[in-house]
């Protein structure tokens, strides 16, 4: 965690001062870039002791965490985007749907069988 | 406009306390005490997620009747697919059966993949519209459209290839051209000719659909390509791929629609899925290029074969001697293999572990990482049999132990305690971990036929002088011996 926290206050660091000098925005590009280095960085130390017992759950609920891509698909059903990309859109927010909802739920299940023998002893 | 702008700061503010669920969602689904909490976090971070989403485009107007041509209510349609998706999602979610765990959550990702595949496609229509190329908001827009497209396709019909294998329903490596290397090749190639093309030059209503035709078509096409080779008992591996690729999938729909909270979800499974690929690997003490070549062909695996591969010192056994040397053990372990999953033997080896402990009797169970067809499947099934997890050893931890053991069986397992990969320098297999289960006094091997495993090779562990093969179903197998074992 310490080469973690190393990392992000040195990002912190890093993206907050070219906003100070040049008192604009950035381009999204860049903001986004350094959210998804530092994303990563939080993914890898986050998931790097897993025991092999949750394997299979932690893939089933990090399965269901991409089902994000529902939030951008409501956006895609909005008055900026034509009705072709509408269609597109409802057929996204279908499926992300499925996989958001139908991965949380199986994952509970699973994790279930756990916590019911955890109480039993 | 003041309004609309600190609506935006709210928006903004819980997609970041929604990221924050989801970080820590994903750090308590790796402890065990942790992980149902964990769930419910990362569930909560989505409902925020998307209630702040409706709660935004509600306010901004977006959703209101688009004049001229919306025709009908957009927000009823979207929120009639989401409660549509979600009662699908929550029905499969209920009724799937915990053996088919695997193909199941293979299905799930396909369909992430799909969604962020339509989001980046849902850009096509609105750059024909306006009459300009992709590019035209930005090069770095234009790419994550096509990388989108590609990478939601791949997750897809990859996934779908996954599922078809781990259900049963599909083992062949190539359907025509589908699944060679060059092949694939060439679908990468037109796939980034056709993105480029759809990007960066096509502003023309024909040009446009063409081009992202063809990139969805190829992106599609390549996603079978690149899943057909891998062999069911490497699915661990390709389904640890595919979760990650969903996630970057979804990371790139982030740079189309500029949000943060996609990136950072998306990232954080990219991540996830990029470890787990990797521990999967390493069990295997195979490149993560050699499993996605299928290097080790393509086999039933789990004993499904059908030659016998010339042993001759074989000492076959059955329930009646399995119950009375089982009888004599103090010290048992069980090695669960994807055979035991086909058998859905899992409560009867729980029902046996029962008996044996009665008669003060100590059961362990051995997990490989590869074992089964998906990482931690051996876990959750004997976990749906209500064997506590405190039993269950991974191979750091036990192997050591095979020595001071009484009676190992192995069930449905095959090349993950193959001496070959210890002995045998030049075999396909040297290097890889294995489960030490011939140190053990006896080594009882059940298994359906004498075959070998989806590694093509021989396993010497069936005919050393401490090992007897029960050559059946690991469900009736365990059946005759507890019949045996409750008449002693």
């Amino acid at each position: 965690m310490n080469l973690f926290l190393a990392v992000a206050a040195q990002a912190a660091e890093a993206a907050s001062a070219p906003v100070a000098q040049e008192s604009g925005n950035l381009p999204f590009l860049i903001v986004g870039l350094w959210v998804l280095l530092l994303s990563v960085f939080v993914g890898f130390e986050v998931i790097q002791k897993v025991p092999p017992t949750l394997h299979t759950p932690l893939m089933s609920g990090s399965n269901a965490i991409s089902g994000i891509t529902i939030v951008g698909s409501l956006y895609c059903v909005g008055k900026d985007y034509p009705l072709s990309a509408g269609i597109l859109g409802l057929i996204a927010i279908l499926c992300a749907m499925i996989n958001v909802v139908g991965g949380f739920v199986v994952t509970d299940r699973m994790l279930g069988m756990f916590s019911a023998k955890g109480g039993k002893k | 406009m003041l309004g609309m702008i600190s609506m935006k700061g709210v928006v903004e503010l819980a997609y970041m306390a929604s990221s924050l669920l989801f970080i820590l969602g994903i750090l308590k689904l790796g402890k065990v005490k942790t992980a149902k909490q964990g769930n419910l976090w990362a569930a909560y971070g989505m409902a925020l997620a998307i209630g702040a989403t409706m709660l935004l485009l509600i306010a901004r107007g977006d959703w209101n009747p688009r004049p001229g041509e919306w025709a009908y209510q957009s927000h009823a349609l979207a929120i009639g697919a989401m409660v549509l998706g979600s009662a699908i999602g929550w029905w499969m979610a209920v009724k799937v059966p915990m053996t088919s765990m695997p193909e199941f959550v293979a299905f799930f990702n396909g369909l992430g993949g799909a969604a962020s595949m339509f989001v980046g496609l849902a850009e096509v229509p609105r750059a024909v519209e306006r009459g300009q190329t992709l590019s035209a908001e930005g090069a770095d827009f234009a790419i994550a459209v096509m990388l989108a497209v590609i990478i939601g396709a791949v997750t897809l019909t990859g996934s779908l290839v996954a599922y078809a294998k781990l259900a049963g329903k599909l083992n062949k490596s190539r359907i025509g051209p589908l699944g060679s290397q060059g092949f694939n090749i060439v679908l990468g190639a037109v796939c980034v000719g056709a993105g480029v093309w759809g990007g960066f030059f096509a502003a023309d209503p024909m040009g446009l659909w063409v081009s992202n035709g063809l990139l969805t078509l190829g992106s599609l096409l390549l996603g079978l390509g690149l899943t057909l080779p891998i062999g069911g008992a490497d699915m661990p591996v390709a389904i640890a791929l595919l979760n990650s690729y969903s996630g970057i999938a979804g990371m790139t729909t982030g740079f189309i629609l500029r949000n943060n909270l996609l990136i950072v979800a998306g990232s954080l499974v990219g991540a996830s899925g990029i470890i787990l690929t990797q521990i999967m690997c390493k069990a295997m003490n195979r490149s993560l290029t050699n499993v996605l070549v299928g290097g080790m062909g393509e086999s039933a695996g789990g004993g499904g074969g059908s030659k016998d591969e010339g042993y001759t010192k074989v000492k076959s056994t059955s329930g009646e001697e399995l119950a009375a040397v089982l009888d004599a053990a103090s010290s048992v372990i069980f090695v669960p293999g994807y055979g035991l999953a086909v058998a859905q033997a899992q409560h009867k080896v729980r029902e046996l572990a029962g008996l044996l402990e009665k008669r003060g009797c100590q059961v362990r169970y051995a997990i490989h990482p590869v074992a089964g067809r998906m990482p931690g499947h051996m876990n959750i099934l004997l976990a749906e049999a209500d064997v506590p997890y405190e039993q269950l050893y991974e191979l750091d931890r036990i192997n050591d132990d095979f020595k001071n053991t009484d009676v190992v069986v192995v069930l449905g397992a095959n090349d993950v305690c193959n001496p070959a990969a210890t002995n045998d320098p030049k075999s396909p297999i040297a290097g890889m971990p294995v489960l030490t289960v011939w140190d053990a006094r006896t080594v009882v091997v059940v298994k359906r036929s004498l075959a070998s495993g989806y590694a093509g090779i021989r396993n010497e562990l069936f005919q050393m002088d401490n090992s007897l093969m029960f050559l059946a179903d690991a469900k009736k197998a365990l059946e005759d011996t507890i019949t045996e074992l409750k008449a002693l």
